[in-house]
């Protein structure tokens, strides 16, 4: 896609297409030959892992909606009839609903992998922004998505989270009427809901082509943050990452066959086998367990404009953060102190998503009684919440900006091929090359 | 790295099965009963799907519907009356004998007059009652929810419907149970308000509108298997948890040959791998 091509076209056919439209010659440079730092780790696998989840929840989606009927008598029956009377409808419904959190444990170590590394620093500032841009489209057509069986959580998730929008000032009403099409949650909106549901995913297909195309113009980042100095450093990516990539692909694909097979619908919610009725609330309505996080920090605040600001901003923030990592070291495995705060805030968004499944009132230590600090009892999840959710902004607008400026990181190998080739804990001190020294 | 990966993983899913663990509320967890179908080889017991389907008919069909049922589907692999002689389930005689017991409502061809036909196996399984007001009518108000889902409706739905059924009890002392309702302590619920014993000793579960629908010998067994209030309660739960999930011993043997295609793919390309990076320091 960038760069010098080393592609040469064998035969009449590809010479004649090569002048043409040279399609062959840009799936050989950024498949075959493109040049890939040759100690990329585990944690660089979940790009091709996450393109076979969109491949699967397309290719599975596409089949359900030949089935699906969006009208809400029908909806709920018509999943059903899927997965009893459609042949293999059963596989496809479960691989299409388990297929959504598949893509979110990957989309999310994905995302802590590049948080890790550094893999949103310059160059890589547009290639991490798309990336936020595709997280926050699969976030709308999983939502969009959970609401079409038009069960419990279905109908009332809905409700709960086109509220929101409820909550800006002065324009909220009209937008809440124009998202649901009425006066409610009905049925335009979930007409609505299944056209867009139907729509996304294409536009998450054009933004991976551009994540890509990002991604082909630096070439990738790597466990040590160090720029690729020579070709020593690089491998061709085919064989030697398609071979990794696959194996991690299928490994990963063992993980989504247990649940698909043995334990379907334990990710989902019981409650969604309930048909979708307005007139009775489920007693706790808890959306899937890839929005708790987020579902934690909006109930973390007692206002709701408030908490819906914070819920949107949690994820705002993301894209700025280019900007607000003042530490020219990419990869915290020389950057001590940051690691330890990376760790603190892996384990904050853990207990936001605990919280976020959790009864704002539920206590967090069993049977200790406290006292009321302001609306909630301290040992609550509400507090808890709170706490998490302060570290949450505190680590990006404080601990990032703050961090690169003070802090002394430990040095960096001349290049990619000398950690390889000797553990940095061995290598003779005076090889590093001056990383202190910020730009 | 590996390591701090899997324990990642670990915790990752320790996460996400938090929501599904807190979600029981004042409810007693369901009573431990194994069934034949867990696990990842578990099959439906044919003879209890048919003990369960006559608890069914007899008993829960006067006041639950089955909506998403057909008779069809009693007949097809996997559901009691299977035959492997009748590929098509509509052909099989046992299913079609059980439909035409049935009257259902039909409009004649000839003349559009509402008539009632004895059903076939593509029937539905009828429903109780006309509608939702007139099922609310003859049940003091409550609605007797469909059963088609039920085992999926409910956490550890088969188990539950054991503990329901076979749970009731008299209600505690200072427990004030309204007209129509009963105490069951497997109910969620919560009956604080009805509760004048003390605030930390409030009972568990709620109140049902459904008054203890099973007894001894309700039902009499074409097997001859005893018809106790537990067999009948196990044996309905493992035909309602069949009716929820049809195709779960499809989906487990599938798996188990899509799980051994997985782990050779893997141990091929693993293999793959180790070779093709032997000479690359990385």
């Amino acid at each position: 896609m960038s760069g010098h091509s080393n592609y040469e076209p064998k035969t009449g056919i590809e010479r004649w297409l090569d002048t043409r439209l040279p399609v062959v010659r840009l799936a050989y440079d950024s498949m075959i030959d493109f040049p890939t730092p040759k100690n990329l780790n585990y944690w660089w696998t979940f790009g091709g892992i996450l393109a076979v989840c969109l491949g699967i929840q397309l290719v599975t989606g596409i089949v359900l909606a030949m089935h699906y009927v969006p009208h809400v008598d029908h909806a709920f029956a018509s999943v059903e009839r899927i997965m009893r009377d459609v042949n293999y409808g059963w596989l496809i419904r479960y691989m299409h609903a388990n297929g959504a959190s598949m893509f979110f444990i990957a989309v999310y170590i994905h995302m802590f992998r590049g948080l890790y590394y550094g893999s949103y620093k310059a160059p890589r500032e547009v290639l991490w922004i798309l990336g936020c841009v595709i997280y926050l489209l699969m976030m709308a057509t999983a939502f969009m998505g959970y609401v079409l069986p038009w069960g419990q959580m279905s109908f009332h998730g809905a409700v709960v989270i086109t509220n929101l929008f409820g909550a800006l000032p002065v324009v909220g009403e009209a937008i809440t009427t124009w998202l649901w099409g009425g006066f409610a949650v009905d049925n335009p909106t979930l007409n609505r809901f299944f056209s867009l549901h139907f729509l996304l995913p294409f536009m998450i297909a054009g933004v991976v082509g551009l994540h890509i195309w990002a991604l082909h113009v630096p070439g990738n980042n790597n466990p040590t943050g160090v720029n690729v100095k020579s070709k020593e450093d690089t491998v061709p990516f085919h064989p030697y990452y398609t071979v990794k990539d696959g194996f991690a692909i299928v490994v990963f694909l063992i993980l989504f066959a247990t649940f698909v097979f043995y334990n379907p619908n334990a990710l989902g919610h019981a409650d969604n086998y309930i048909p979708g009725n307005p007139l009775v609330t489920p007693a706790h309505i808890v959306p899937e367990w890839y929005f708790l996080p987020f579902y934690a920090i909006l109930r973390a605040v007692p206002d709701k404009l408030g908490g819906v600001i914070l819920m949107f901003g949690a994820i705002a923030v993301l894209f700025v953060l280019p900007w607000l990592d003042t530490s020219k070291v990419r990869s915290m495995r020389y950057r001590p102190t940051a690691k330890l705060y990376f760790f603190i805030f892996l384990l904050a968004c853990l207990v936001l998503g605990y919280c976020g499944g959790q009864l704002p009132d539920n206590h967090v230590i069993p049977g200790l009684s406290t006292f009321k600090l302001g609306d909630a009892d301290l040992n609550s999840m509400v507090w808890l919440s709170r706490v998490a959710t302060l570290y949450y902004f505190a680590y990006f607008l404080v601990v990032l900006p703050v961090l690169g400026l003070t802090e002394t990181p430990l040095p960096l190998p001349e290049s990619i091929s000398e950690p390889v080739l000797s553990h940095p804990a061995n290598a003779p001190a005076g090889a590093a090359a001056s990383p202190e020294k910020r730009g | 790295m590996l390591r701090k990966g899997i324990a990642l993983a670990a915790l990752g899913l320790a996460i996400l099965a938090a929501p599904a663990a807190q979600a029981a509320g004042g409810a007693l967890p369901p009573k431990h009963v194994e069934f034949s179908f867990e696990g990842p080889f578990g099959k439906f017991d044919q003879a209890e799907l048919q003990r369960g389907y006559k608890v069914y008919r007899e008993v829960c069909s006067a006041c639950h519907s089955m909506n998403l049922m057909y008779f069809r589907n009693l007949g097809q692999k996997g559901g009691p009356f299977y035959d492997a002689k009748y590929k098509n389930p509509n052909d099989n005689p046992y299913v079609k004998s059980i439909a035409k017991d049935y009257q259902i409502k039909d409009i004649d061809s000839e003349t559009g007059d509402v008539i009632e036909r004895p059903g076939t196996s593509a029937d539905k399984f009828p429903s109780p009652f006309p509608n939702e007001a007139a099922a609310r009518a003859s049940n003091g108000g409550a609605l007797p929810p469909d059963l088609s889902v039920m085992a999926k409706a409910r956490h550890h739905g088969p188990q539950y419907i054991y503990s329901l059924l076979t749970g009731y009890k008299n209600p505690p002392a200072g427990l004030k149970v309204g007209v129509g309702q009963h105490y069951n302590p497997y109910m969620n619920g919560d009956v604080s308000a009805a509760w004048s014993g003390p605030h930390d000793k409030v009972p568990p579960g709620g109140f049902i509108a459904m008054a203890p629908p099973l007894a001894a010998g309700q039902v009499t067994f074409d097997d001859g298997t005893k018809s106790t209030l537990d067999q009948q309660a196990k044996d309905v739960a493992a035909f309602i948890a069949w009716a929820s999930e049809p195709k779960m011993e499809e989906r487990k043997a599938f798996g188990m040959a899509a799980m051994i295609y997985l782990f050779i793919f893997a141990g091929l390309l693993y293999a793959s791998y180790r070779k093709i990076w032997k000479n690359v320091a990385h």
